[in-house]
C-alpha cells in the first residue's frame, strides 16, 4: 500500500572471474596458509610418498584433482545437504573421485600407481580434502570453491615436490630418476636416513624454518 | 704474544659500534677472548662473585674427565691395529698409530663445529657459546676409528644444525648433540658404522689368520641365534690370534677390545664419573641408575632365559658395548636428563632398562644405548612433569586451607 515497502532489489554487481578475492584463493595457500608447513596437514602423505619424485608429482596432481572436483561438487549441493550427515556425503563425493583418479592411473601410469599403493586410495581420508570441504565449500559457490581446491591442492604438491627433490638428490644421487651425480662424474654415496621417513620429517621441519624466517609467520 | 695483543688492539676499533665490521664483532670477540683473559671486572658496587663456575668452566671439567678416555682410546685404536695385523709393536708406536688415526677424526669434529658456532653467532648477534667443546670432543669417542673424514663433518653440521640451532642454541638443546651425530651416521651411511669396522686396519693389508672383527655384542647376538654359551663364545674368542682370554670379564673391563675410540673401557669411563661426581658436575644418581636399570633389565632376561643371550650373566651387560660410556657422559647431560631429583633415578634407570631390551631383543640394532638415551632424551620433560605433579598434589593435601 505504501510506497516505502516497495524497496528496489539491490542488484549485486557480478564478481570477475580472477577478481583480487579469487587470486588470493589459489596464491594463499602456496606461501602464508600452506596447508603442510602452515596448517600441519596432510603430513603422512607427505612423509609417506615423497622418497622418489615421479610418484610425488603424481600424488600432489591426483589430490588437486580430487579436492578441487570434490570442492566444485560440494559446493553445489551446499544447501541441500542436511548438516547432520553432511560427512557422510562428503566423503562418498570424494571416495567417488578418488576412485575415479585411482583407475586412470592404473589405466595409464600403472607402474607409478603400484608404487602409490595405498596412498591414492588414502587421499579420501586426506586431512586437507576433508579441511577444504568443511572449511569453504559448505559455505562458498562453486567457482570460488574451485579455485581454493586448485590452491591447496597446488600448496600441498609444491611442498611435495620440494621435500622429494631433496629425499631423491640426496638419498640417490639422482632427480626424476636421472642419475645426476653419476652423469657429472662426481663420486656420490646415498644418505640412507633420507630414504628413511625420518629424513622427510627432518625436511619438512627445515622448510618451515626456512619459510618462515622469510615472511615472518607467527603462531597464535 | 705482545705482538698480537697489539694486532688485535689495531683492529679491535673497526668491529666495534659503528666500525667497518661490526656485524663481525661476535667473531672477533670470540677470538680475542680465546687469546686473552676479556679484561671486563665486576663494578665496585653490587654483587661480586669470587669463584663463578661459569659455562666455560663447566665445560672445561667435563673435557678433563674425558681425557682418560681420550688416551685410553688412543691407546686401543693403535694396540687393536697391531693385533689384527699380527705384528708385535712397542707402546709408543701403538700410541702413535692411533694417534694418526683419531687426531684427525677430533680436528674435523671441532673446526666444523666451531666454524658453525661462529656463523650462528654472527648472525643472531650472541656470544660464541661454550657449549660445543664437549660435544667437539664427543663426537670422535663414539666414531669407529676409521670413519671416514668427511661423514664426521656431514654428521657435525647435521648434529650442530638441526639438533641444537634449530631449537635456538647451547642449552636449548631437546636430545644430545653427540649421539644426533652418531644417529645420523648410523641411518644416513650405515656400512662405515656398524658391522666388523671396530679395529683400524688399512686398505690392503693382510691381517693374521683367523682374525675377526667382531665385538662383544655381535659375539653375543650371534651365539644366540647359534643357541651356544654366551660366556663361553667369549672366553674361547680370539684365542688364536689375540691370546687367551681376549674377551674375558677382566679385559671387557680394562677395555682392551674393539669398539668406538673412546669408549671400549669401563674402567676409564668409571675415572671420568669419578672427576664428574668429585667436581660435581655430573649428576651421581643417572650415572648408579643407569647401571642399575640395565642390570636389573639383565637379571629379570636371566630369570626368564629363553635363548643364550638372555642367559648371560647380568654383570656382563655392563662391561660390554658403550653402556659406560653413554651413562657417564651422554645420560647425564645436564641440558638433556631431567631436571628433578627424583626424576633423575627414573630416567637413568630406564635407560639402562631399554639398553638391554634393545640389545638383546633387536637383532638390527647391536648396541642399544644410543638409541635409549635419545628416547629417553624426549621422554624426560614428561618424567619431570610428573614428579612436580605429584608433589604439587601431596603438598596440596597437606593444605588445610
Amino acid at each position: 500500500m505504501s510506497a516505502e515497502t516497495a524497496t528496489v532489489p539491490e542488484v549485486k554487481k557480478s564478481e570477475p572471474l580472477f577478481s583480487k578475492k579469487n587470486k588470493k584463493l589459489v596464491s594463499n595457500p602456496l606461501d602464508i596458509d600452506n596447508p603442510i608447513t602452515v596448517q600441519v596437514l596432510g603430513i603422512c602423505s607427505a612423509l609417506a610418498v615423497t622418497t622418489q619424485m615421479k610418484p610425488a608429482f603424481i600424488m600432489a596432481l591426483s589430490l588437486t584433482v580430487v579436492t578441487a572436483s570434490s570442492n566444485v561438487v560440494i559446493s553445489l549441493m551446499r544447501n541441500s545437504i542436511p548438516p547432520r550427515i553432511r560427512i557422510i556425503v562428503q566423503l562418498a563425493v570424494v571416495s567417488l573421485w578418488v576412485t575415479l583418479v585411482s583407475m586412470l592411473l592404473q589405466a595409464y601410469v600403472y607402474d607409478v600407481a603400484k608404487q602409490l599403493s595405498v596412498f591414492i586410495g588414502l587421499i579420501i581420508t586426506n586431512c586437507i580434502v576433508m579441511g577444504r570441504l568443511e572449511a569453504f565449500a559448505m559455505g562458498n559457490k562453486p567457482w570460488p570453491s574451485f579455485l581454493d581446491g586448485i590452491g591447496n591442492g597446488l600448496g600441498y604438491g609444491l611442498i611435495l615436490m620440494i621435500i622429494a627433490f631433496f629425499r631423491e638428490l640426496l638419498g640417490g644421487g639422482s632427480i626424476f630418476g636421472y642419475k645426476v651425480f653419476a652423469e657429472l662424474g662426481i663420486p656420490y654415496q646415498g644418505n640412507g636416513l633420507m630414504l628413511l621417513p625420518a629424513g622427510a620429517c627432518v625436511i619438512v621441519g627445515i622448510i618451515i624454518w626456512v619459510q618462515r624466517s622469510i615472511n615472518g609467520y607467527r603462531e597464535h | 704474544m705482545k705482538f698480537l695483543r697489539n694486532t688485535l688492539d689495531k683492529v679491535k676499533h673497526d668491529f666495534e659500534k659503528g666500525g667497518k665490521y661490526e656485524k663481525y664483532y661476535y667473531a672477533f670477540e670470540a677470538l680475542e677472548t680465546f687469546a686473552f683473559v676479556p679484561n671486563t671486572t665486576a663494578s665496585t658496587k653490587g654483587v661480586q662473585i669470587r669463584d663463578g663456575v661459569d659455562l666455560k668452566r663447566l665445560m672445561m671439567t667435563v673435557i678433563i674427565a674425558m681425557v682418560p678416555c681420550l688416551i685410553f682410546g688412543i691407546f686401543n685404536v693403535g694396540h687393536q691395529h697391531f693385533l689384527a695385523l699380527g705384528q708385535e709393536a712397542s707402546m709408543m708406536d701403538k700410541f702413535w698409530v692411533g694417534a694418526l688415526q683419531v687426531m684427525p677424526i677430533v680436528i674435523v669434529s671441532y673446526g666444523v663445529g666451531l666454524g658453525i658456532e661462529f656463523i650462528f653467532a654472527t648472525i643472531r648477534r650472541h656470544p660464541v657459546n661454550e657449549g660445543y667443546l664437549v660435544t667437539g670432543m664427543l663426537i670422535p669417542l663414539v666414531m669407529p676409528p676409521d670413519i671416514p673424514l668427511w661423514q664426521v663433518a656431514v654428521a657435525t653440521i647435521f648434529a650442530v644444525i638441526i639438533g641444537k640451532e634449530a631449537f635456538g642454541g647451547t642449552g636449548m638443546n631437546v636430545v644430545n648433540i653427540a649421539l644426533t651425530a652418531r644417529a645420523f651416521l648410523y641411518f644416513a651411511y650405515p656400512t662405515q658404522i656398524s658391522g666388523e669396522v671396530w679395529a683400524y686396519i688399512p686398505e690392503g693389508a693382510q691381517t693374521v689368520a683367523g682374525y675377526s672383527g667382531a665385538t662383544p655384542l655381535a659375539i653375543a647376538s650371534q651365539s644366540s641365534t647359534d643357541g651356544t654359551s654366551v660366556v663361553a663364545a667369549l672366553d674361547s674368542f680370539g684365542a688364536s690370534w689375540a691370546g687367551e682370554g681376549f674377551f674375558s670379564l677382566g679385559n671387557l673391563f680394562f677395555g682392551a677390545m674393539p669398539g668406538s675410540i673412546g669408549e671400549t673401557s669401563t674402567l676409564m669411563c668409571l675415572i671420568g664419573a669419578f672427576i664428574l661426581w668429585a667436581t660435581g658436575t655430573g649428576s651421581w644418581k643417572i650415572i648408579v641408575s643407569v647401571f642399575a636399570g640395565a642390570w636389573a633389565m639383565g637379571l629379570l632376561l636371566n630369570a626368564l632365559a629363553v635363548n643364550p643371550f638372555m642367559e648371560m650373566p647380568a654383570h656382563y651387560h655392563l662391561v660390554i658395548g658403550g653402556l659406560a660410556f653413554g651413562a657417564v657422559f651422554m645420560a647425564t647431560d645436564p641440558v638433556t636428563a631431567t631436571q628433578t631429583e627424583t626424576g633423575k633415578w627414573v630416567y637413568g634407570f630406564l635407560i639402562g632398562l631399554f639398553t638391554v631390551l634393545i640389545r638383546v631383543f633387536n637383532p638390527a640394532y647391536p648396541e642399544g644405548i644410543m638409541l635409549a638415551i635419545l628416547l629417553m632424551n624426549i621422554f624426560a620433560p614428561l618424567i619431570d612433569y610428573f614428579v612436580v605433579s605429584a608433589n604439587k598434589t601431596r603438598r596440596l593435601k597437606r593444605a588445610t586451607v
